[in-house]
């Protein structure tokens, strides 16, 4: 007996590739990518019911009325002026207008001189403008969503296009501080009313 | 003609299958309401999924319309709910969370369209009753 030329059998490693083929394709099936996106949105606190609590005075100039019905149509009440029905891809911006009182007309909010994170330093804000958005409750959650997309939308391109003028880059590429800074130079004022129902409910 | 050598192809086989393990996310847990979320253009990604709460609203599944209708219904966890068990869901669901995770909650909510604003209404004040404030409208981009 020659020791030396005995052979170790391998393994027969054919059957892997299907057993991990199986594997494979049952967690191709299974799968479901993330792709979980939304919209993002910071709720007020709770009404506290134990202080009777007086609505915050607001100046007219510095309200923008978003009333939907219950039709879907969506109205727009600024200030004093009457309210005027707009599509809801006019509403973004209407709102952006609203928001930025570029030319410090008398009819849009009020500006005020506010202490911001440098590089801003002292600037002039809209910092009392509020959006209160009315909604029916026999409206479809779909108009509802469509219309908040637009006003949010509002808010993320005006912070855009001022990063890009202080920075020279978009909103999503600053780092947290600049981005801080930024939501303060245009803070998200949108307030959601209790909707009222004015028709009759399904 | 040489025969192609296919030693490798586990490997090969092995490698895809890690990948599908790793961004695979098991459902956890069976709809019984159908919904379709609304399309919009200011979506941000969900971070973390572990700290996310998720509420389902829309129309019972085909099985169960014969016993509730079409009317949307709410959908917590694996049941059927009323607006005033979200209280204690949120309560549950915060528990579950460690510690230094609870300021950073949030609840997403998976409306179908045609829902009504009035349920969606009614779950946004119990939610804010709960402290739940960071809520997200999950949708499909646009």
């Amino acid at each position: 007996m020659a020791k030396g030329k005995r052979k170790v059998p391998g393994l027969n490693g054919s059957s892997m590739a299907d057993i991990s083929f199986i594997m494979l394709i049952f967690f191709l099936v299974t799968t479901s990518m993330d792709t979980d996106r939304g919209l993002h949105v910071r709720l007020p606190n709770p009404p506290d019911e134990n202080i009777e609590q007086d609505p915050p005075k607001i100046r007219k100039r510095n309200s923008l009325i978003v009333n939907v019905n219950m039709h879907g149509q969506v109205m727009v009440t600024q200030g004093e002026k009457a309210g005027i029905e707009v599509q809801i891809s006019e509403l973004r911006q209407l709102a952006k207008d609203f928001i930025e009182n570029r030319e410090d007309r008398m009819d849009y909010p009020e500006k005020h001189a506010v202490e911001l994170p440098a590089p801003f330093g002292v600037q002039m804000i809209t910092d009392k403008h509020v959006i209160s958005l009315q909604t029916d409750r026999a409206v479809a959650y779909d108009i509802y969503f469509q219309v908040s997309n637009e006003l949010y939308g509002a808010y993320n391109e005006l912070r855009d296009e001022l990063a890009r003028r202080t920075f020279g880059y978009g909103y999503k590429e600053c780092n947290e501080d600049q981005q801080l800074a930024i939501r303060q130079y245009y803070k998200c004022m949108i307030s959601e009313a209790e909707p009222r129902s004015y028709g009759p409910q399904q | 003609m040489p025969e192609l050598n296919t030693s490798s192809l586990p490997d090969l086989i092995f490698s895809i299958l890690f990948f599908f393990m790793i961004v695979t996310s098991m459902r956890e847990v069976e709809l019984k309401v159908e919904f379709k979320t609304p399309a919009g253009t200011e979506l941000e990604k969900l971070e973390r999924k572990s700290l996310v709460s998720n509420i389902y609203i829309g129309k019972p599944t085909r099985e169960f319309r014969a016993k509730l209708g079409t009317q949307s219904r709410i959908q917590l966890n694996d049941k059927f709910a009323d607006v005033s068990h979200i209280r204690e869901y949120i309560q549950d669901e915060r528990a579950s969370l460690a510690e230094r995770d609870k300021p950073f909650m949030k609840v997403s909510i998976k409306g179908d369209k045609d829902t009504q604003m009035g349920i969606i209404t009614d779950v946004k004040m119990e939610l804010r009753k709960a402290w739940a404030l960071s809520i997200v409208y999950s949708a499909a981009q646009r």
